[in-house]
């Protein structure tokens, strides 16, 4: 009963959010500002990660097709196949979660204890719209482009201690990486980014706009923010699998 | 003027406010008193729209709030202007962004004109060259007349003060009070202030509601105080021997 009740108050909250940004102007502003704070930001680490996961990805494949019957190229093509289906989407969009995920919900529940939200309802302004669809609009668009980059860093890793270690030649990894490529892949990942998104905007807004209470109690959104994000991410991930791969 | 007729509003079966009919007069600063837990929060609450009264009618120079679609109601939001007990500043944005934020939001002022009028307001608040500061970095006085001038900014024709003295020295608070007091004369606002701070009650009450349990106790002005015989009122008001004292004088004097 409650999850229905929490659904409802999602959905009654979204209504308010996507409504037309009383001014366009400050609506552009906070909209940039956003695409610095949850975006921008997020890069060093996005990067970092993919780039050694990447790297690990092409070692684990390696030992794991140490048959000599086995084309090397597999190597570079399961790292790509990897990396774009699964890891950047879903994982890199988990790892936003935590961290784009609690500081939305920390900031909102804050402003709402500290009574700023109360402040900006009691002026006439949509807090919802005002705070939240920015976020939105910040995330569903740049996302897809941190996401395009952890590609790129994590295949690009993959070849970097491909040829350190020297498990895979260049020459058999550049060659796997082409192999069977389909563009379709990127579509799907893309895809399943623009909801990721979504839910890494609007369900940690969620937690940090109802919030009650104090200091402790927006510590509490914030991790119950993550935990939801993170298992609407997993529970999607399937769901969209299933629709757009089977 | 405000009027509010019969309004009840309970929490989870708990009634907090238990028919509570009052009119807030324009040009004066009307006060709210009462304990701790007597429902002053919730009543003012429920004249900003924060909270969704169970029953009752709340009006705004005679358009009745509920009889309001979303966008009427945010118009007349726009005519409020409200100081916050925790004074509820943006505090990621500087002074002069906070105060200039209501002009933004609701004007198509030119910025030298916004700059202006922050300007004009701070000093009407006696509060200079801070513009360029964070919440964070100035005093919790000064960040009350902070929350007064954006309150004000864009000429309110309501003014709400949720405990304006709370955590302030009784010298600044009585500047508050002033400051107040003088807004309200100055921009003819209907002005509510929310208290159980006895010197405010003294130095600006021109009309007073004491809440007591949800229900309206007693009303009147600051110099009806010392010679009602309202058990209540007395024991809210004169609970402490200096004002016991000071009641005794009032009344052998004859008048406040």
């Amino acid at each position: 009963m409650k999850y229905l009740e929490t659904i409802g108050q999602y959905s009654l909250m979204l209504k308010q959010v996507f409504k037309k940004p009383q001014k366009p102007k400050i609506f552009w502003e906070n909209y940039f500002k956003e695409v610095e704070d949850l975006g921008i930001k997020s890069i060093g680490l996005v990067g970092f990660i993919s780039f050694f996961i990447g790297g690990v990805v092409t070692i684990q494949t390696a030992r794991n097709l140490n048959n000599p019957l086995i084309d090397k190229l597999y190597i570079g093509y399961a790292t790509i196949k990897s990396i774009i289906l699964e890891f950047s989407p879903t994982f890199i969009s988990i790892i936003l979660a935590g961290i784009v995920g609690s500081y939305i919900a920390s900031t909102i529940g804050t402003m709402r204890i500290t009574e700023q939200i109360d402040a900006l309802d009691v002026m006439g302004v949509n807090s919802l719209n005002y705070l939240v669809l920015p976020k939105v609009v910040a995330a569903v668009t740049f996302y897809p482009f941190l996401i395009v980059i952890s590609m790129f860093l994590g295949v690009f890793g993959g070849w970097v201690v491909g040829n350190m270690t020297g498990m895979v030649l260049s020459y058999d990894y550049l060659k796997g990486i082409r192999y069977s490529f389909d563009s379709f892949d990127v579509v799907y990942a893309l895809i399943k980014t623009l909801v990721f998104a979504f839910f890494i905007a609007t369900i940690p807004s969620y937690y940090g706009y109802y919030v009650k209470g104090g200091s402790l109690e927006v510590g509490r959104a914030a991790t119950q923010a993550v935990i939801w994000t993170s298992v609407n991410i997993i529970i999607f991930n399937y769901i969209l699998t299933q629709l757009l791969l089977s | 003027m405000i009027e509010v007729t019969n309004l009840y509003k309970a929490f989870d079966g708990k009634p907090v406010l238990k028919g509570i009919s009052a009119v807030f007069e324009t040009g004066k600063t009307n006060m709210i008193i009462g304990r701790s837990g007597s429902g002053k929060t919730v009543f003012l609450k429920s004249m900003l729209g924060l909270i969704k009264p169970d029953k009752g009618v709340i009006s705004f120079d005679g358009r009745v709030w509920d009889q309001l679609s979303l966008d009427e109601q945010r118009q007349i939001r726009k005519e409020v202007g409200v100081v916050f007990q925790g004074n509820a500043l943006f505090d990621s944005m500087t002074i002069e962004e906070n105060i200039k934020f209501p002009m933004r939001m609701f004007t198509s002022m030119s910025p030298e004109d916004k700059k202006k009028r922050v300007n004009e307001v701070l000093e009407q608040v006696n509060l200079e060259g801070v513009n360029d500061k964070y919440p964070a970095e100035i005093s919790g006085g000064m960040q009350k007349r902070v929350a007064l001038a954006r309150a004000i900014v864009l000429y309110p024709k309501y003014l709400f003060c949720d405990e304006p003295n709370s955590g302030l020295d009784p010298k600044t608070a009585i500047i508050i009070d002033n400051l107040i007091h003088d807004l309200t004369v100055r921009y003819n606002t209907t002005t509510v202030i929310n208290t159980h701070d006895m010197n405010s009650i003294m130095e600006i009450g021109e009309k007073i509601i004491l809440l007591k349990d949800g229900y309206k106790q007693w009303e009147g002005d600051k110099s009806q105080i010392f010679f009602t015989d309202n058990p209540d009122l007395n024991d809210f008001v004169f609970s402490s021997s200096l004002f016991r004292k000071v009641k005794e004088l009032v009344q052998r004097e004859g008048h406040f």
